[in-house]
């Protein structure tokens, strides 16, 4: 990162900033040295002891990387990133050799548990009751959920690995699953983003140090929410992280994704790949919460997320749907997709994104039918306030070849204030005469009436704005799982605390 | 002590003077209409009293249960029972009625320092008011006001009015947009709510209303003041001759 080192006064800083992750945590790590060069992927393979293949994969990708440009299509403005000042090695230093969790370092428990993540099996068993949601409905049992610690580079946790196993799903950190399963990463890895994809997934083919892999064998239902939690925690280092989840035929995954960083003034980069392969009949859920710091009020420091995010429906009848709740990150680059190849396959896209303070946002998805009878739908609602920008950028088009495409798409931007932008680019391209491309647009301002009404009944202005938001994005909403929905709602008037008055 | 006291209050909008000197006194019980024209400043006056922004108050006082009201912000003065039925109530797309009345009641309970209403205990209160106003439960469950009828919103109002129980409720033109059954339900719920220590102060245009809804004191307003103050048979009087003749008074 360059050193974009401003100088703020820091007490002050802390002051106004409702940032509620931005915690450090103090513990050695182990970096490799600053800066990129064929020494640092090599440095990283030998980390993880991988196999002679994957070093040569790595290798191709980092020389390609170094012929590419990055990229300046979107609507983002952020200094130039200086790729020789990061690290792009960072694990906390084991004290000895791990062999259950009890002896993962207790400062980095700690860390999770303060963020609510709990890594011991037991505390997550014990978590039975959980806060009711919507009025009359008793709520069910906490259901389990399956974790993967990612802490800077490395994974420091898998739980309910047992469990998963019994059901024949593997769910570990790809590092391991490189070593441990070489045929299926092999197999998959970068089939469905190349190496040669776009500047930051090259980049992140070549330094990746850890991230999850799963693998659900043909007709297994996985029997639990399967999730993985980010953490950057050191300073000056990437965060490369590489996600590849396979669903065989007939099998069914619902997979979740966290991510927090403590609050800095300099910028962190994130520049993460995601792959997710559905063969026949196989369906793949992929909810994120992406809180990564969004910068101070003043627009100092945050985190810059570039990430590749790309489903494959590789299958007759598969099916791939994101959802995504974001709120986090200074930048954020991210556009995650649906490659509709199988017939009858459909691809799904659900997105809040949520733009406060000096925030920038280019997101949105592609859908691209190439099998025939294919559908997809869109759900975007952006909301803007404060002095951001947050654009929707979406790509849906149909193959020659796939007949009887379908798509929806509703994009609803909201602005709060009168300070930030909402913008809606839309690619429509349908290249055979019986696709059916649906787009509906809307833009308005929280309107004043509104509020007042609201605050007429007694709730503060903050409740009214977070209670008319949660109105907008409820469509979205309600295509999380129910806990991260509940963690969702709050995420959303946390980050728009402050907008109004 | 009275519970609402307008005193000599002027208030501009941007750089034109709407109210010139209104006082109005409430006591607990009492039902008071203010009647008048379009651009007497009625509604100006219950935004004031609710605190709707965008008024600049340039002179008098409001006094609330003998609190200065216009130092309070909005929702502080709903949570100590000032309660205003809009003319034209929103629409707040994606957030349930139910969800909306709970959201609201526990947020002035929380401000009073009472206990919020554990879900069963609000669902049963709920039931019981909407079932009063002849309200369906299917009502409940859609977005606030989202494809209300009129009549619908109107009661919607009533609704919130019988379950945050305030002390002063101020009815903006509840007539408007209503035919004479959706009224006359409209009508009952506000008459049920009556009560020897609620007051509420009822604003309309036209007298028929107030044959459903039976004012203690009728109020005429003109051109920003009070002109002519008197008992119920002062609307009646107003029937018959129009505003004119007050407006040459102001």
């Amino acid at each position: 990162m360059p050193a974009v080192q401003e100088t703020v006064d820091r007490v002050r800083r802390i002051d106004v900033d409702q940032y509620r992750y931005g915690f450090e945590t103090v513990i050695e790590s182990e970096k490799a040295p600053k800066g990129l060069s064929e020494d640092t992927v090599r440095f990283i393979s030998a980390k993880k002891n991988e196999p002679a293949w994957m070093l040569e994969w790595r290798l191709e990708a980092y020389r390609r990387w170094l012929t590419m440009t990055e990229p300046t299509w979107a609507r983002v403005d952020y200094p130039r990133i200086d790729y020789q000042d990061l690290y792009y090695y960072s694990a906390p230093k084991p004290k000895k050799q791990l062999s259950s969790i009890d002896e993962i370092d207790p400062e980095i428990l700690k860390t999770y548990e303060k963020l609510g993540i709990p890594l011991r099996e037991v505390a997550v068993l014990e978590g039975v009751v959980k806060p009711q949601a919507e009025g009359e409905e008793a709520a069910p049992a906490r259901s389990k959920i399956a974790v993967d610690a990612v802490f800077d580079s490395v994974s420091v946790a898998t739980t309910f690995k047992e469990e998963l196993k019994k059901a024949g799903v593997i769910f570990m950190p790809i590092s391991e699953a490189i070593r441990e399963h070489p045929e299926l990463v092999q197999k998959y890895l970068g089939s469905v983003v190349p190496t040669s994809d776009n500047y930051f997934a090259t980049l992140n083919s070549a330094v990746f140090s850890d991230g999850s892999f799963v693998y659900v064998p043909p007709g297994v239902r996985c029997p639990m929410e399967l999730s993985t939690y980010f953490r950057i925690n050191e300073r000056n280092t990437g965060q490369f992280e590489r996600t590849l989840i396979i669903a065989d035929k007939g099998s069914y995954v619902s997979y979740l994704e966290g991510c927090t960083a403590p609050q800095r003034d300099e910028n962190q980069l994130h520049a993460a790949v995601v792959e997710l392969v559905a063969h026949d009949d196989a369906e793949i859920k992929y909810s994120t919460v992406q809180n990564w710091y969004p910068g101070n009020s003043e627009g100092v420091g945050g985190i810059y997320n570039f990430v590749t995010k790309r489903g494959d429906c590789r299958g007759v009848n598969s099916k791939i749907s994101w959802t995504q709740v974001e709120t986090g990150s200074a930048i954020t680059w991210k556009y995650p997709s649906c490659i509709l190849r199988g017939d009858n396959s459909r691809g799904e896209f659900y997105s809040i994104a949520i733009s406060n303070g000096y925030q920038q946002v280019d997101s949105g998805t592609k859908m691209i039918h190439l099998g025939k009878n294919t559908t997809s739908r869109i759900i975007s609602k952006g909301i803007a306030a404060g002095k951001s920008q947050n654009t929707y950028r979406g790509l849906v088009t149909a193959h020659r070849k796939a007949t009887g495409a379908r798509n929806y798409t509703a994009c609803d931007s909201l602005l709060i204030g009168d300070k930030c932008g909402a913008h809606t680019v839309p690619y429509v391209e349908a290249k055979n005469s019986s696709a059916t491309f649906e787009h509906e647009a809307t833009t308005s301002k929280i309107s004043e009436d509104v509020l007042f009404y609201c605050i007429q009944r007694g709730l503060s202005q903050e409740e009214a704005v977070g209670l008319v938001v949660n109105g907008f994005v409820k469509d979205v909403l309600q295509q999380l799982p129910m806990e991260f929905a509940v963690e969702a709602q709050k995420l959303i008037s946390i980050s728009l605390e402050g907008s109004v008055g | 002590m009275s519970l609402l006291e307008v005193k000599n209050l002027q208030v501009r909008v941007e750089d034109r003077e709407i109210l010139h000197g209104l006082s109005l006194t409430v006591n607990p019980g009492e039902v008071h209409a203010i009647m008048g024209p379009n651009g007497s400043g009625k509604s100006t006056l219950s935004h004031v009293i609710a605190g709707k922004p965008g008024y600049e108050v340039t002179g008098g006082e409001i006094l609330f249960k003998g609190e200065n009201l216009l130092e309070m912000a909005p929702d502080e003065r709903a949570a100590k029972g000032v309660f205003l039925a809009f003319q034209y109530p929103v629409e707040i797309p994606g957030v349930a009625t139910m969800n909306f009345l709970r959201t609201a009641l526990n947020a002035q309970r929380k401000a009073r320092g009472e206990s919020e209403y554990s879900t069963p205990d609000f669902l049963k209160k709920v039931r019981e008011v909407a079932k009063s106003l002849n309200i369906p439960q299917d009502m409940l469950k859609r977005g606030v006001n989202v494809g209300f009828s009129g009549g619908e919103k109107k009661r919607n109002e009533i609704l919130q009015m019988a379950l945050f129980e305030p002390s002063l409720c101020i009815l903006d033109e509840m007539d408007s947009g209503l035919d004479i059954d959706a009224l006359r339900i409209a009508a009952d719920g506000v008459n049920a709510l009556r009560s020897p220590d609620r007051a509420m102060v009822v604003i309309t245009h036209y007298q028929r209303l107030l044959n459903y809804i039976v004012p203690d004191f009728v109020h005429v307003m003109s051109k920003g003041r009070v002109v002519k103050s008197g008992g119920k048979e002062l609307a009646l009087e107003l029937e018959e001759s129009g505003y004119a003749r007050f407006e040459d008074a102001a």
